[in-house]
C-alpha cells in the first residue's frame, strides 16, 4: 500500500509527498524500513527498491511483518540530479532529527523519522556521490558497532568499514535513528547518478538473507552470502590527487593491489603529459576509485584496505 | 599594507586560484583577522572588506593604527566560484565554511580551509562577514557561537543595535567561527544585510562597526562615531513566524520596524489566483529583525524573526 509519509505545501500548486510502499502480510509485528534518495544524485538505491518490493509482490504469502520501502526522501533532488534539497541548497542529511515547527526541510526530517522510529531495523541506502565508485560497504560508527556488525554480516556486502564518529554527523539520519533505539545500518555502494545491476542484485540477496534471519520471511532458504571485511578507521589508506589533471585509471577496482603499483594518471590533455603518476601508498582491497576524471590537488582519487590491519574478523 | 597571496589552488585550465590577504600595522603581530566571502555568493561581504581595505589604507598613512597592532583582512577566498557564478566550490559543490579546521591531506576544500586557517590562527580577534542560507533582509548585527571558550566581551564593541548569541549544532562544529573560538580567537560572524547584491548604506553600516570595534578595542585610532547600546539576544530567543502553506509571500513591513501584537506583516497569495490564502500577523508586540526576500514561498519557511520589544 502506498503512504504519504509527510507533505507540505510548495510554492506553485503542488505538494512536496515523501511517500512509502508498506507492504504488510501475516500476524508479525515485526517491521523493516529499506529508505534510500536522501541524496538526489544517488540512485543504485533505486533498483532496491524495485526490485525488493517486486519480490515481496511476488512472494507476499512468504511474508509475516511489514516492510516499508521508502525509494525518495528526497523527491524533488532526484528530479532534478541535486544532492542537497532543492532551492535550500542543504545537505538533507544534515537535517536531521529536524523538527516539529521549523522549516520545511526540519519538518519533513521529523516526520520521515518519527514515521520511521520502532522499525525492527532500517536500512538507509546511500551510492557513492559522482566523483568515486565504491564496493559495496556498510559504514558504522565505532558507538554503534557491537550492535550493529551482527547485521551488517548478513546484507551480503564486501566490507565493513567501523569508523570514528564525528560531531558532524550526529545530524544523520542514521545516527537519529540509532540514538532513539531503532538500528540502522548505512550502506554505500556504486556510483552517483548509475544503476550497477551487479552490486544492487549483490545487497537485494543481503536484504532477504536480513529478512529471512529476522523471520520477517518464512519458508524461504537464505541465499549465500559473503563473509565481510571488518575494519576501523586505521586500515583505510587514502590517496589524494596531488595535482590538477585529468585522472585516468589503471588498476582494477575492487582488487587487491600491491603497494607502489600504479593506480592511475593525472594527465594534462593540453601539453599532452603526465602530470603525475599515482601510486599505492600501501597494499590492500581497491575499495574506492576516481570515477569523474576532473581532479584538482587534494581531489580524492582512491581508498585502500590495507592487507593484513583489515579483516581480522573475518 | 602589504599584499600577499596565503593559498593557491591550481585548476587544469585555469588560473590560479591566489587567496589574497592585506595586512596593515606590524604584520609580527596578530590582532585582529577579517574574513571575507567563502562562497561565490558572498559579495557583499567580499565588498565590506574592500571597502576596510580602502579605509585601512588611509588610517595606515595617517599612522592611525597602534603600533603594536597588525591586522590582517582577506576579501574572498573563493573567487573560482563567484567567476562563475556557483555558491559553494566550483567542482564538488562542498562548502569552504564546513571544511575548518581543515585537513592538509584531504580533499580540496579541506585543503583550502587549512591552508587559510594555518594562516588566520592565532589572532586575537578574527571577524567573519557571514551569510545566511535563506535570501532574506537582516537587521544588520553581529554574532557569536557560545561556547565553554567565550563570554559576551566584545560584542558591544562593534556598537550595533543587536548582538546575537549562538548555541551550536552539531552541524556548526565545521565553521570558521566555532574553530577560531576553539583555537582562543575571539570570533564574531557579522552579517550585513545582503549576500548577493550591493547595499551600499548597509556596507557602510558593516564597515563603521569594524572601525569601530577596532577603536573600542584601541587597534586604531579614528574619530569614529560612538554607535549604539548594544542589546545581546539569545538566538532561541526570538519568535520565528513560519507560512502556513507556500505561495506568493508579501511582505508589508521592514526590518527595523516595531511592529504591535496582531499587526497584518504579510500576506501569502495563491501565486494562480492572487487570492490571498493567509493573513500573518505579529504574534507579539516586537521587532522586525528579518523578513524574507524570495517571494516564492514553501510551507514552513520562516518568514519572519522578531525580536521581543520589552518595553
Amino acid at each position: 500500500m502506498i503512504k504519504t509519509s509527510a507533505q507540505a505545501m510548495l510554492s506553485v500548486n503542488e505538494k512536496l509527498k515523501i511517500q512509502k510502499n508498506s507492504i504488510k502480510n501475516g500476524n508479525s509485528k515485526k517491521r523493516i524500513s529499506i529508505v534510500t534518495g536522501t541524496h538526489g544524485d544517488e540512485l543504485e538505491g533505486q533498483y532496491i527498491c524495485y526490485a525488493l518490493g517486486k519480490y515481496l509482490n511476488e512472494n507476499i504469502s512468504r511474508l509475516n511483518g511489514t516492510v516499508d520501502i521508502y525509494p525518495a526522501l528526497n523527491p524533488l533532488g532526484i528530479d532534478s540530479i541535486t544532492r542537497g534539497i532543492p532551492n535550500y541548497d542543504l545537505d538533507m542529511n544534515r537535517t536531521f532529527p529536524g523538527t516539529e515547527s521549523g522549516t520545511m526541510p526540519e519538518m519533513i526530517a521529523h516526520e520521515i523519522l518519527e514515521d520511521i522510529k520502532g522499525s525492527d531495523i532500517c536500512i538507509d541506502i546511500h551510492a557513492s556521490n559522482i566523483f568515486l565508485r565504491e564496493i559495496p560497504q556498510i559504514r558504522i560508527s565505532v558507538p554503534t558497532a557491537e550492535m550493529l556488525v551482527p547485521y551488517a554480516k548478513m546484507l551480503n556486502v564486501d566490507f565493513v568499514w567501523v569508523h570514528e564518529s564525528a560531531t558532524v554527523l550526529e545530524s544523520t539520519l542514521a545516527h537519529s535513528l540509532n540514538s532513539s533505539g531503532t538500528k540502522t545500518l548505512v550502506v554505500e555502494m556504486g556510483v552517483g547518478m548509475r544503476i550497477t545491476k551487479e552490486y544492487c542484485s549483490q545487497l537485494m540477496n543481503g536484504i532477504i538473507n536480513l529478512l529471512v534471519n529476522l523471520e520477517i520471511l518464512k519458508d524461504t532458504d537464505s541465499p549465500s552470502v559473503r563473509e565481510p571485511v571488518i575494519s576501523l578507521d586505521g586500515a583505510v589508506g587514502f590517496v589524494n590527487s596531488p595535482s590538477a589533471g585529468i585522472f585516468v585509471p589503471e588498476a582494477s577496482f575492487g582488487n587487491i593491489i600491491e603497494e607502489g603499483s600504479i593506480i592511475g594518471n593525472v594527465v594534462n590533455p593540453l601539453t599532452a603529459k603526465i602530470t603525475e603518476q599515482v601510486t599505492a601508498p600501501c597494499s590492500g582491497l581497491l575499495f574506492t576509485l576516481r570515477e569523474y576524471p576532473v581532479v584538482y590537488g587534494g581531489s580524492l582519487i582512491a581508498r585502500i584496505l590495507r592487507q593484513n590491519e583489515g579483516g581480522s574478523e573475518k | 599594507m602589504i599584499e600577499k597571496t596565503i593559498f593557491t589552488v591550481e585548476s587544469i585550465y585555469r588560473e590560479l586560484l591566489d587567496i589574497k590577504a592585506f595586512c596593515f600595522g606590524d604584520t609580527s603581530r596578530k590582532t585582529l583577522c577579517i574574513m571575507g566571502a567563502m562562497r561565490g555568493n558572498e559579495v557583499q561581504q567580499m565588498y565590506v572588506c574592500s571597502r576596510l581595505v580602502e579605509e585601512l589604507k588611509k588610517l595606515e598613512i595617517h599612522g592611525a593604527i597602534a603600533k603594536d597592532k597588525g591586522i590582517m583582512i582577506i576579501p574572498c577566498a573563493n573567487y573560482y566560484s563567484m567567476n562563475i557564478g556557483k555558491r559553494f566550490w566550483a567542482m564538488d559543490n562542498t562548502d569552504i565554511n564546513r571544511m575548518f579546521p581543515g585537513y592538509n591531506l584531504g580533499e580540496t576544500t579541506q585543503r583550502i580551509a587549512d591552508g587559510i586557517f594555518s594562516e588566520i590562527q592565532g589572532y586575537e580577534y578574527g571577524i567573519q562577514l557571514a551569510s545566511f542560507y535563506q535570501p532574506g533582509r537582516f537587521l544588520t548585527h553581529v554574532k557569536h557561537m557560545v561556547t565553554e571558550f567565550t563570554s559576551d566581551d566584545g560584542l558591544s564593541d562593534f556598537g550595533l543595535p543587536y548582538a546575537v548569541r549562538r548555541t551550536p549544532r552539531p552541524y556548526d562544529t565545521t565553521t570558521l567561527n566555532y574553530n577560531w573560538q576553539l583555537w582562543n580567537t575571539k570570533a564574531y560572524s557579522l552579517f550585513t544585510q545582503s549576500t548577493d547584491d550591493l547595499r551600499e548604506k548597509a556596507a557602510e553600516e558593516a564597515v563603521q562597526s569594524v572601525l569601530r570595534f577596532m577603536k573600542n578595542r584601541g587597534i586604531i585610532s579614528y574619530p569614529v562615531h560612538s554607535g549604539y547600546i548594544t542589546s545581546i539576544i539569545d538566538e532561541s530567543d526570538m519568535i520565528p513566524v513560519y507560512s502556513p502553506c507556500g505561495g506568493i509571500c508579501r511582505i508589508t513591513v521592514k526590518t527595523g520596524d516595531i511592529v504591535e501584537k496582531g499587526q497584518p506583516v504579510a500576506e501569502i497569495l495563491n501565486p494562480l489566483t492572487c487570492e490571498i490564502i493567509s493573513e500573518i500577523t505579529a504574534p507579539e508586540k516586537s521587532v522586525v529583525f528579518f523578513h524574507i526576500a524570495s517571494p516564492l514561498i514553501v510551507e514552513g519557511t520562516v518568514i519572519f524573526k522578531l525580536i521581543r520589544n520589552k518595553i
